[in-house]
């Protein structure tokens, strides 16, 4: 069996680093294992687990700051937010269910290295733009930091924003310092029934242009809305336009109101109460859609909003797929035929006429070992990212091949 | 001028002055690359005067293709290459190297696209960060960032600085708006990074470059993201008796869960100052003057002035003007977007500086630069972006009394060195450029600095672009490259395992 170290603080970490360096051993830098299902399956010698390495070291509610240590639990971090009334402003999403395990897994530092954003992305940004600083080492053995605690920092290169979306594969954090915000007090949502996805991304798109700050918009089909556990969606079976207004009570309710009349006209508008508004929103975010039929690849694809129509009509012109918008067009989650490649081919060539990219976020280790789970980048894009790797681990010990064949 | 080293120039590069000039003349037109030395003065500083160089030769290209020729002969040729937008940087990003290149893109000036169905705009370089604004603006759109410099600064430049500005607390830095870029790396390569589409793939490399302050590539083309214009906006204009009571109202402000739009606050010399330059009809008999901007939905901004209101009065504020008309809105900012040339026009010169702290550490930041100021024998005066955290202290002194100058930058460090000590940073919005790069070990190690350096090394190896900013200390990127590992050592028996 492989080894699995358990470093209790940043030294350890690079001791362990520098073990499997000297021994070849290229380890598995993970947390609770949350989005384990989701990268290319690589094999590791030896594993780095993170979770011991927990607490919130520093949570400032009126400086908007928390840090934490990598390994603490997102629910803890939830928790200790809550009692501010304040959140991760980019909603990170939870796939625990949709990757066939338990809901509310998954660590702080797990959530940053995946740089995943949900539906407030639009408005709100990605983690990315909401991580501030990090303690790490490096593939070298080496710790450092970067960035520091305070909201507005252009201090020497940001190698935050590398870290997130890295997967592991640079540096292993052992500090993390983050932006918080205040919730919002209430929400409600604008829903139009019954479009097909071209006006839907019209309709999406004009309340995106609106004053009225939508702060998510998403477009679920009929067979996909019939699922939902929130009433107002799942009753009528008709596709529905769903749009997000987040805010302070007479906010809320004054911009529903503006949004309606800039609605009306493309088909029967309603509204979504704040408890229903939240149910849906949580579905749509944690892609609960596609948590039924395990053996479905699930791709989720960032493309130009006002282009989702088009690579959505063209992926299923190719083969059948089942699929729904978020951010006003611009992301398409997709569940594709479990057969031969996953779609990959169909969704590449699709996502390539717009430009955008395309992950695999649910497969199995088959599918996972065959195709590229990430968007293949262009040459020099590609040249770029392998000297990047080759800087921070030249050894490649992190994660290797968890991104592509060759990091 | 000061004492600042930068690297030694290349004698072989500087003897072959004439013929780099008439190769250049081979890639672009004659008049676009400049060699007369009086010429060349217009580019021999930027917006930190302090310090000033004469360029080898400056080139004005015009197009991707010429870029990507030029660094491609610079890189061939070892020519050391500066890029400059409009050169309204603070921290010296743009200060010509005597062996340099300067590579003005100020001929980059067109707005490319705008595409309202993709919330984006696509412009080139040279487009100044208010143009952007002005494109879109007809149809109820802005580009958020807004920098004071926002006339005249390129969003060429704002990248490579990753400028703020008022609205950063609420909108987010330039890096939080950036969508797409193109840019040409040293060896001439054209690279696209980004779209119209969000978080691109793989390593975030658009965040890299957004602040890596000319030091990884030439921007040749930026997709901005656009927003609706608020339906409103409206003004608080609030004093306090002392700072503390200023520092408590923005925290209770954030406690509350109000995020304005823009937060402000200025100290009684700046007041004093900003007042008798444009008459904005701000309280004398205060300490502390805060702004605050609401903007958003007519609904919400009405009912969050109230709460703002409350929010001061609980903190002794002894005076609250809010603003009813758009006239009335402006008039409050006016004092404080006029408040360096105010201060300009109390001392022959001032220089600006620009840490960031974390807001609960305000009075005690302001009382130690009180003794400061008495130490050095030289007035400061003090305006904040209260929201983040971000403090201007403008330093008074006179250039031509011998020794200020020196006296003023020795004031200034120690500021910086007073923000990174309780909790803050060198730089919020300005860069590090050659003004803060000496500092850069109050707040990172060798190590930290080392892995840094090592994304210089990834684009440009032998350190050609704009070499002598940001890093005290330029290693070669072999020696980077080099592990330090003890080999056969055995995994530590104390790390838990199983």
């Amino acid at each position: 069996m492989s080894e699995s170290f358990k470093p209790e603080n940043a030294t350890q970490i690079a001791d362990v680093v520098a073990w499997a360096v000297s021994h070849e051993k290229p380890l598995e830098i993970h947390g609770q294992g949350s989005k384990r299902g989701i990268g290319r399956a690589a094999r590791f010698g030896a594993a780095l687990d993170t979770t011991s390495l927990t607490g919130i070291t520093l949570y400032e509610p009126e400086e908007l700051v928390l840090a934490a240590r990598a390994g603490t639990p997102m629910s803890e971090v939830r928790a200790a937010l809550g009692e501010h009334a304040q959140e991760l402003a980019f909603e990170p999403p939870d796939f625990g269910v949709l990757l066939g395990g338990e809901p509310g897994q998954g660590t702080i530092g797990g959530t940053l290295a995946c740089n995943l954003g949900g539906p407030r992305r639009i408005k709100a940004g990605a983690a990315r733009d909401h991580f501030l600083g990090a303690t790490a080492v490096s593939g070298r053995g080496e710790m450092f930091k970067t960035g520091g605690r305070v909201v507005k920092n252009v201090t020497g290169y940001d190698l935050c924003k590398v870290l997130a979306g890295s997967w592991g594969t640079l540096a292993v954090m052992s500090d993390v310092i983050v932006k918080v915000l205040p919730a919002a007090e209430t929400q409600a949502s604008v829903v139009v029934h019954g479009l097909a996805p071209a006006d839907a991304i019209a309709a999406m798109g004009d309340a995106m242009r609106s004053a009225y700050e939508v702060s998510a918009a998403a477009y679920l089909p009929g067979d996909i809305a019939r699922r939902s556990q929130a009433a107002p969606l799942s009753a009528g079976a008709a596709s529905a336009v769903l749009l997000r207004i987040e805010g302070i009570e007479p906010s809320v309710k004054y911009r529903t109101d503006r949004l309606l009349g800039i609605l009306k006209p493309y088909g029967r508008v309603g509204i979504v109460g704040n408890d229903a508004s939240r149910t849906a929103w949580r579905e749509i975010r944690n892609v609960d859609f596609f948590a039924v039929d395990h053996s479905r690849p699930v791709w989720r694809v960032s493309v130009p909003p006002a282009a989702g129509a088009m690579v959505l009509a063209g992926i299923s012109a190719a083969v059948s797929v089942q699929g729904y918008f978020d951010w006003a067009g611009g992301l398409l989650w997709l569940a594709a035929p479990a057969s031969d490649d996953g779609a990959a081919q169909v969704i590449r060539t699709a996502v390539s006429a717009s430009g955008g990219h395309a992950t695999l976020i649910r497969g199995s280790d088959a599918l996972r070992s065959t195709i590229d789970v990430f968007e293949p980048p262009e040459a020099v894009m590609a040249m770029l990212s392998q000297r990047l790797k080759q800087n921070f681990d030249p050894s490649g010990v992190l994660n290797p091949g968890r991104m592509n064949a060759s990091m | 001028m000061s004492n600042l080293i930068m690297p030694p120039p290349d004698r072989k590069v500087l003897g072959r002055r004439r013929e780099i000039a008439q190769h250049l003349r081979s890639i672009i037109a004659a008049e676009a690359v400049i060699d007369d030395v009086e010429e060349m003065r217009a580019y021999e500083s930027d917006g930190l005067t302090a310090y000033r160089q004469i360029p080898m030769l400056v080139a004005l290209p015009s197009t991707t293709d010429q870029v990507s020729r030029i660094l491609k002969f610079c890189q061939d040729e070892g020519i050391k290459v500066v890029p400059r937008g409009a050169g309204t940087s603070l921290s010296g990003g743009a200060l010509p190297l005597e062996d340099g290149l300067l590579l003005g893109m100020a001929k980059f000036s067109s707005v490319l696209e705008v595409d309202y169905d993709n919330r984006c705009a696509v412009v080139q370089p040279g487009v100044t960060n208010l143009a952007i604004t002005q494109a879109v603006e007809a149809d109820g759109f802005y580009y958020a960032p807004d920098p004071s410099s926002q006339i005249a600064c390129t969003i060429g430049g704002n990248v490579a600085e990753n400028s703020g500005g008022v609205h950063c607390l609420k909108y987010g830095l330039t890096t939080n708006n950036i969508l797409g870029l193109e840019v040409v790396l040293i060896t001439g390569e054209v690279v696209r990074i980004g779209g119209k589409h969000l978080d691109a793939e793989g390593y975030d490399l658009l965040g890299l470059m957004i602040g890596s302050e000319g030091l990884l590539g030439v921007v040749t083309e930026v997709t901005v993201r656009i927003l609706p214009k608020p339906e409103t906006a409206r003004a608080l204009l609030m004093g306090f008796p002392a700072s503390e009571q200023g520092g408590a109202c923005v925290a209770d402000i954030i406690s509350a869960g109000i995020i304005p739009g823009g937060m402000e606050m200025m100290d009684r010399l700046a007041i004093h100052a900003a007042e008798e330059f444009v008459h904005a009809g701000y309280p004398l008999d205060v300490e502390a003057l805060l702004i605050v901007e609401l903007d958003g939905p007519e609904a919400e901004v009405d009912h969050l002035i109230s709460r703002v209101s409350a929010i001061a009065e609980a903190n002794s504020a002894v005076s609250i003007r809010v603003s009813e008309t758009e006239e009335e809105r402006t008039a409050f900012w006016a004092g404080r977007k006029a408040a360096f040339p105010a201060v300009g026009r109390i001392s022959p010169d001032y220089y600006c500086m620009d840490g960031t702290i974390p807001r609960r550490q305000l009075p005690k930041v302001l009382s130690r630069m009180n003794e400061l100021s008495k130490q050095f024998g030289l007035r400061v005066a003090n305006v904040f972006h209260a929201g983040d955290g971000n403090l201007h202290p403008l330093i008074l002194y006179d250039a031509n009394e011998p020794g200020e100058l020196e006296r003023a930058e020795e004031f200034g460090a120690e500021i910086l060195k007073l923000c990174v000590e309780v909790g803050g940073v060198l730089t919020g919005e300005h860069g590090v450029g050659v003004e803060k790069r000496d500092l850069m070990g109050t707040m990172f190690s060798e190590t930290d600095l080392e892995h840094q350096q090592r994304v210089k090394c990834v684009f440009d190896a032998d350190s050609l672009l704009n070499p002598g900013k940001v890093f005290p200390t330029l290693h070669r990127c072999a020696e980077l490259g080099r592990m330090h590992i003890h080999a056969g050592r055995l995994p530590f028996p104390d790390i838990p395992r199983f």
